[in-house]
């Protein structure tokens, strides 16, 4: 009994093991691939000049990483106060009561709906109705619109996590509601708000159908200057390279621009895991 | 990593970004800060994105306070933005339909139509495809789905897989109405531009596909070598390919199609727009044109651009 | 507890000379709240706002087309050469196959890689894959259709002795591989959430380490685990990238998995541009996005339900 226990418990932990290693092997060889098929195309020229089309060898695609820059920016200056005051308002001061915890379950459904979703409301709504028109100012709402529920998800988790006592032991000593948010939880729980925040413009980053819906361009003779014009950006310029595109180098320039965006995403990926990291050891509760 | 840390980092990310930001336009000389910017937004016709692209990079050159925005999607993308009041001009490889033209006529516009080239569609195999050509109603049977296998048309005992545009593109109803004369078979892939048609037929031993005729030549103009180009036939006629200018500008070649652009009305004497479709429409626009693999105009389409001139005050 | 003692007493100084004056207090006070109201308010109508508009959008649609029509009618071609036709079934079929394919390579591999993590490697290990595992969900879905269309596409082609790789099986493999993360992690969180009371007991009574895992832990973590295939559910359906490049993308009612299909998300992304506001096209789609929408909410609703259980 025991010798077959042993022998089909390290057959499968061989393959728990394996499976993991596939996994992470999976991104590697993500990592590798594009780096093969692209890196003849990757060099200064390509990161910092504008994009050439007769001869699309000698451009880069500036542009698109100046575009995609805009947009996290801009992702970030709306997303984050909003998604972190309603996560506030959420947890701290409206009461914990029916209609509370099903907003909070609706919002937290809402960080699955597809991006289709968000992009259709963003074309009628940014790009028509509001006549935004396909500018930096229409892709970065609906972008927002799509990182908010992610932030406040992580946001009101970051914020039940602060345990009660700390709240309650602020309040007896006299201070206000606000001095309590203030000057106890918030400190504590900031960085779970962040983390959280920085992984969802990470996706919102990563993200092409709502670009190809609120109508990033194929082509920009001038760089952006205003959030009412029109951009270019990374994943679409992939998706461009990859489908319409004929020049023979158009799949090796896919390759170098998917690269280019890997690494942006990964870069701020691992930079809220190290933060993530760095202050769970700096807990002392 | 505390307060410090955190604010220096900010601070040298911030600085990363201004140095982006300004040094590059520091570096762009054609760009000086006290001309007005004319703006230009197209969109439609994926056949034709890369040559406005091509057109409207030329263009800039000498118009350095152009500030022109080329998007694809397909021709009916661009008709729906044009309608929808979005844009300043729309591409598209078809004619507008009727109740289009309608449609932009009840939302108070005036559409007008410039015809931008010639393009001879070209459909194209695998490069070992033995087949080298097939008559237009051979090749409307194949995309209706009644011819399903090659040997039906003299090749090998395999099935025909058929690759083509989506809905949105211009191509795709200018070939369904005039080869197909029906609806596309069913097992048709829709693919999302030019280049993924070639990608797929390239790659695919029994794929067919059509594309515009700048997209089956290599950035020198010559035919690519890893596709083939079918030659094609009307009832009784003799093979024509769509690389044969003259056949293609005189009608022998049995789908070949002037490729349009569409304005909202008519526009003002010098302004950007204006400027914008003489260049197209001028000795360098045209050379333009070859060099991305379609054909210049021939004197009637010529003619029809220059009425069009004519009305503009 | 010293750093939050210091910090509270702080508070207490202040608020002692704020407290005199009772109408600064409610200004300073009631400010934030309202200011955090506002913002949260608006936030939380605007995302609602998202599902009513599609509804109201999309529900113009039945004026014209029946409900059966539209929900088993088997052909989507609005621009048809004929008579337009407007059933979603073979889009419902298609997002439904890759779904469940994908699910179904992506819930084993993840839940191997959750019980090598939670269960059998040491904590450095876990400290070390367990973000690199999460990093990639980072990898945008551009790119794996970009991979799929290079790399992917030609093997499943050589594998299957077909002449191109552009259908249902090609998207479900990369599809599986962006749900991959999502399910590994969650189910990591519920392996380790389960009492450590619970091994040790199993241990002490003589079980080995597989035994415990496969008796205790995994029913004990049960809902979680289920609630992390759930959220990957919803990751799969709502995939429009990947799908757009490499399920080939026909009309056709799908027969088999090596197929092309359209699925849903891939269609209204490419077709929304070209219609004309308000049209029955445009309503179409806006329904076809609705039915999409309350899918994938709906499973996540249930995948909370599970996950939150104990505390609504």
């Amino acid at each position: 009994m025991k010798i077959k226990n042993i022998t089909s418990e390290s057959i499968y932990f061989s393959i728990f093991h394996a499976m993991t290693l596939i996994g992470i092997g999976l991104l590697i060889l993500t990592l590798i691939l594009l780096l093969l098929s692209g890196y003849s195309v990757i060099d200064q020229d390509f990161l910092t000049r504008n994009w050439q089309h007769r001869d699309i060898t000698q451009g880069g695609i500036f542009p698109a990483i100046l575009g995609s820059l805009y947009l996290g920016l801009g992702v970030i200056v709306i997303s984050f106060p909003l998604g972190i005051s309603t996560a506030i308002f959420l947890t701290e001061y409206s009461k914990n009561n029916l209609l509370n915890r099903i907003i909070q379950l609706a919002i937290r459904n809402l960080s699955g709906v597809p991006s289709v979703v968000y992009g259709l409301f963003g074309l009628v709504v940014f790009v028509n109705i509001l006549s935004f028109g396909s500018s930096l100012l229409s892709g970065v709402l609906t972008l927002s619109l799509m990182t908010i529920p992610w932030i406040i998800t992580a946001s009101v988790e970051s914020f039940q996590s602060v345990p009660q006592k700390f709240r309650e032991a602020s309040l007896a000593l006299g201070a206000t509601q606000w001095q309590t948010i203030r000057k106890v939880v918030l400190p504590s729980a900031i960085t779970g708000c962040i983390t959280g925040g920085i992984i969802g413009v990470a996706r919102a980053l990563g993200e092409t159908a709502p670009l190809i819906m609120v109508g990033a361009t194929f082509y920009l003779s001038k760089l952006p200057s205003s959030p009412l014009d029109k951009f270019m950006a990374l994943p679409y310029h992939t998706f461009i390279l990859a489908t319409q595109h004929s020049s023979p180098y158009a799949n090796s320039y896919a390759a170098g621009t998917a690269f280019v965006l890997i690494m942006l995403t990964f870069l701020l990926s691992l930079g809220a895991i190290i933060l993530r990291f760095h202050f769970r050891s700096k807990k002392d509760w | 990593m505390n307060k410090l840390n955190l604010i220096v980092l900010i601070f040298l990310i911030s600085c990363v970004m201004a140095y982006i930001f300004f040094g590059n336009n520091a570096n762009d000389i054609n760009n000086p800060q006290n001309t007005q910017n004319e703006s230009l937004a197209m969109k439609g016709s994926d056949t034709e994105v890369q040559l406005v692209s091509n057109l409207a990079e030329a263009f800039t050159v000498k118009n350095s306070n152009a500030d022109i925005s080329v998007t694809g999607g397909g021709s009916g993308v661009g008709i729906a933005a044009l309608i929808n009041g979005e844009i300043d001009l729309a591409n598209s490889s078809r004619a507008m339909k009727q109740d289009e033209i309608s449609q932009s006529a009840n939302r108070g516009l005036d559409v007008q139509e410039f015809i931008l080239a010639i393009d001879g569609l070209t459909v194209i195999t695998h490069s070992e495809n033995p087949i080298n050509q097939l008559s237009i109603d051979q090749l409307g049977k194949i995309y209706k789905g009644e011819i399903k296998n090659w040997k039906e048309v003299g090749g090998n005992d395999t099935p025909i897989v058929l690759y083509g545009r989506q809905s949105t593109s211009g191509t795709y109803n200018f070939f369904r109405d005039s080869v197909v004369n029906s609806d596309y078979s069913s097992e048709m892939k829709t693919m999302e531009g030019n280049q993924a048609i070639v990608e797929a037929v390239k790659q695919d031993t029994n794929g067919i596909g059509y594309v515009g005729v700048g997209y089956a030549k290599n950035d020198k103009g010559e035919p690519r070598q890893d596709i083939k180009i079918i030659l094609l036939h009307g009832v009784g006629e003799p093979p024509v390919s769509p690389l044969d200018e003259l056949a293609v500008k005189d009608g022998r070649y049995p789908i070949a199609r002037p490729i349009f652009q569409y304005i909202p009305r008519l526009p003002l004497k010098n302004s950007i727009l204006e400027r914008y479709l003489q260049f197209e429409a001028s000795n360098e626009g045209q050379i333009i044109i070859e060099n991305a693999g379609f054909y210049s105009l021939n004197d009637e389409y010529r003619n029809k651009n220059q009425q069009l001139f004519n009305k503009i005050k | 507890m010293t750093n939050i003692a210091i910090k509270i007493n702080n508070c207490s100084i202040r608020s002692n000379k704020v407290n005199s004056n009772h109408s600064s207090i409610n200004i300073s006070e009631n400010l934030p709240k309202w200011a955090f109201g506002f913002m949260a308010t608006l936030t939380v109508v605007i995302l609602f706002g998202i599902f009513i508009f599609l509804l109201i959008s999309g529900l113009g649609t039945f004026r014209e087309i029946g409900l059966g029509e539209f929900f088993l009618g088997t052909d989507w071609n609005p621009t048809a050469f004929n008579a337009p036709s407007w059933g979603i079934l073979s889009l419902v079929a298609g997002t439904v196959m890759i779904s469940l394919l994908a699910i179904s390579i992506a819930i084993p591999f993840g839940l191997s890689i959750a019980i090598y993590l939670s269960e059998i490697a040491s904590p450095k290990t876990r400290e070390i894959l367990k973000p690199l595992v999460e990093m990639i969900a980072s990898i945008p879905s551009v790119v794996l259709g970009f991979l799929g269309l290079l790399f992917v596409a030609p093997l499943i082609a050589g594998i299957f002795h077909l002449t191109n790789g552009l259908n249902a099986l090609t998207a479900s493999i990369l599809v599986a591989i962006a749900a991959l993360p999502t399910i590994a992690s969650i189910c990591e969180d519920a392996l380790s959430n389960v009492n450590q009371r619970f091994r040790e007991a199993s241990l002490a009574l003589g079980a080995t380490k597989w035994t415990t895992i496969k008796r205790i832990v995994i029913p004990a973590a049960s809902s979680g685990l289920i609630a992390a295939c759930m959220l990957g559910l919803g990751r799969v359906i709502g995939e429009t990238m990947i799908v757009l490049m490499v399920a080939g993308n026909n009309r056709a009612f799908p027969h088999s998995f090596l197929d092309a299909v359209n699925p849903m998300t891939a269609n209204v992304a490419i077709e929304i541009k070209e219609v004309v506001v308000g049209s029955l096209h445009w309503q179409s789609l806006f329904m076809i996005g609705f039915v999409l929408f309350m899918m994938t909410f709906v499973i996540n609703f249930i995948a909370d339900l599970l996950i939150y259980k104990k505390s609504l």
